[in-house]
């Protein structure tokens, strides 16, 4: 229409260049207009126009996802900030961050907004990994994405763990110190893999110059490669996982809501909460800072960083060869592997059943004996070296237990198919059950019950 | 009977080149991982000459047998055994390389980190250590002990030929 055209030309200069950004008003009035906002503004295009009704209900996705995205906003924010302050060498690294903490207004509370995020975001990007599992989110045209939803937590852990160092107080020192000692245990590659990432023989300035690099470069680069590559296949599978109860047929056309502002409004909701909760809670607690570094004096307990410490309880009973190479491999193996064995179960449906349900927890109960009563028969009663003299420690304190693990949960699983008649979807996920929880039980163990020299104590 | 021919030429002129393509690709990526892990190799310290790397412990009569003497800028012990002879044991713990301390009234190096515990010798009184502390050289020259710390000596436990005597 030429006449529009014409019409445009006329218009105000400014309301010209406005039209050219926004192509649309910014509140859009009627139901047509909101859906047309979706698909014209960059960040709401990450969702469709409208979702289905049944998957915007809060107890079904707990708002996980997106909350991880929010806590990475808030890194990202927090640590551009951190680093017009942070020196990343070793003479200064510390003084930088003592700086930071009595001269710089709002410094304190900057970092302590940056650590508490980082831990949160752990244990929230956990949590929306078990919500996935447990509706079935990985299935058919979902499978890749949960790997690269694995991808992503890995990430997630390393990114906490090389910015850990950058405190460069003792604490720092030694939890780095002790992680890279554990990769010289891995066979062939291990002691370059170590080189490498120390930068040289021990902790020194060419690790915080690397560590420095990965946390603030190459592990946020990464982050923006794969979260729009993560959420592009939500998308693609046609949004969340959609819930039914047991027993109802998977629906192909479920009744749809418009995106806003039904799912924007409790996005907006869920992001607000949360983030009022990481600034209350980092007025309330500051983030730790410990003595700095001195290398010539380990703390005594001198532990890794708290994700880290299931790994530091299974190098108290298995030789490092198993607890830092053998044990992950089988465990990441196992995670894996979950969206490619063949289960024959549509998802959508909590623990698949209700038999599932009751099934997942008893493993959890039976994981949450069963693992402790390990460690103390390790710690107090049984001597796997000494009943086994003539065999070197790789087996005797190796092999053989982990074995004997693995022949445990093999036996379990054929139990609860043969004998409970479980289907194997509901016998897979009591063995995930089952691995999750002890891996809980052992972080628990390792970050309360260890004191002075690792032995076992009760924490008061 | 020539056209077909012609086509069988094509196709195996197609096949080569889209080969000789896949052959550079794989040569890019190869180099690119080559120039990456060299570039990321780890470089030796400035200060590794030989004199900065050599330390004059000091004349044998300053060290009792059965003593133990830490020597934190060159981050190892001196110990010397009943019998005279002298061993530099580093203080990198064999487990996860924390610093060993020596506790004189247990006469052994005590790790903080897991409990592992060391004779005099570096020997592994207690795991989760899986082989005795590591050893530095050591020459003996006009009675003075000097120890020299380019290298370290790996070793899975004690052994005789290991100390060096004075005489």
């Amino acid at each position: 229409m030429p006449g529009e055209n014409l019409q445009r030309d006329q218009d105000s200069l400014l309301r010209r260049v406005w039209g050219s950004v926004f192509k649309g008003p910014i509140v859009p009035v009627d139901d047509r207009q909101r859906r047309r906002t979706v698909l014209d503004f960059l960040i709401l295009h990450i969702h469709p126009p409208t979702v289905p009704v049944s998957t915007i209900r809060y107890t079904h996705t707990w708002g996980l996802g997106g909350m991880s995205l929010v806590l990475f906003l808030v890194l990202a924010l927090t640590g551009i900030l951190l680093m017009f302050v942070y020196r990343p060498v070793p003479m200064e690294a510390y003084s930088s961050i003592l700086t930071l903490q009595r001269e710089v207004m709002f410094g304190s509370f900057v970092r302590s907004i940056h650590h508490w995020s980082a831990n949160f975001l752990i244990i929230v990007a956990l949590l929306h990994l078990l919500r996935v599992y447990f509706t079935g989110g990985f299935h058919r045209e979902r499978q890749f994405n949960w790997i690269i939803g694995l991808s992503l937590l890995l990430l997630v852990v390393l990114a906490n763990f090389t910015g850990y160092l950058l405190a460069w107080d003792q604490l720092a020192y030694w939890a780095t110190t002790i992680m890279t000692s554990m990769l010289a245990y891995i066979p062939v590659a291990g002691l370059w893999l170590q080189r490498t990432i120390r930068g040289g023989t021990g902790i020194g300035a060419a690790t915080l110059t690397n560590f420095f690099t990965l946390h603030t470069t190459i592990f946020p680069v990464l982050f923006v490669i794969f979260m729009p590559w993560h959420f592009w296949r939500v998308r693609k599978a046609g949004g969340v996982v959609l819930p039914r109860q047991e027993g109802e047929a998977p629906s192909d056309k479920p009744d749809r809501a418009n995106t806003i502002p039904s799912l924007v409004t409790k996005e907006l909701a869920v992001a607000l909460v949360l983030l009022a909760f990481v600034l209350v809670f980092s007025v309330l607690f500051h983030a730790p800072l410990d003595q700095m570094a001195n290398p010539g004096m380990s703390p005594n307990p001198a532990r890794a960083p708290w994700y880290f410490m299931g790994i530091q309880e299974l190098l108290l009973h298995f030789h490092p060869l198993f607890a830092v190479l053998f044990i992950p491999i089988t465990a990441v193996l196992f995670l894996v592997s979950i969206p490619y064995l063949k289960y024959g179960d549509d998802p959508g449906v909590w623990f698949i059943s209700e038999k599932g349900r009751r099934m997942a927890v008893v493993s959890a109960t039976v994981a949450f004996v069963v693992t402790p009563a390990l460690v103390l028969l390790d710690e107090f009663f049984i001597d796997l070296p000494a009943l086994m003299p003539g065999l070197p420690t790789e087996i005797s304190n190796g092999l053989i237990p982990y074995l004997l693990v693995l022949g445990g949960l093999t036996g379990y699983y054929l139990l609860l198919k043969n004998k409970y008649e479980a289907s194997k979807a509901e016998a897979v996920q009591s063995v995930f059950v089952f691995l999750f929880v002890s891996f809980v039980v052992l972080t628990i163990v390792g970050v309360w019950f260890r004191g002075e020299g690792m032995k076992l104590v009760w924490p008061l | 009977m020539p056209e077909e021919l012609k086509n069988l030429k094509d196709k195996s002129r197609r096949s080569f080149l889209s080969k000789l393509w896949l052959l550079l690709g794989v040569a890019l990526l190869v180099e690119l991982i080559w120039v990456l892990v060299s570039f990321l190799r780890p470089r030796k310290p400035k200060a590794e000459t030989d004199a900065q790397n050599t330390i004059i412990a000091g004349p044998i009569d300053r060290f009792e047998p059965g003593s133990v003497t830490a020597f934190p800028q060159g981050k190892f012990y001196l110990a010397r055994l009943e019998g005279g002879g002298f061993l530099a044991l580093s203080r990198v713990c064999t487990h996860l390389g924390c610093t060993v301390p020596w506790v004189p009234d247990q006469n052994r190096f005590i790790c903080p980190c897991h409990a592992s515990s060391f004779d005099i010798t570096g020997n592994v009184i207690n795991p989760p250590a899986p082989r005795a502390l590591d050893l530095f050289q050591i020459e003996i020259e006009n009675n003075i002990v000097k120890v020299f710390l380019d290298r370290t000596v790996k070793r899975k436990r004690y052994r005789d030929d290991q100390v060096t005597k004075p005489f």
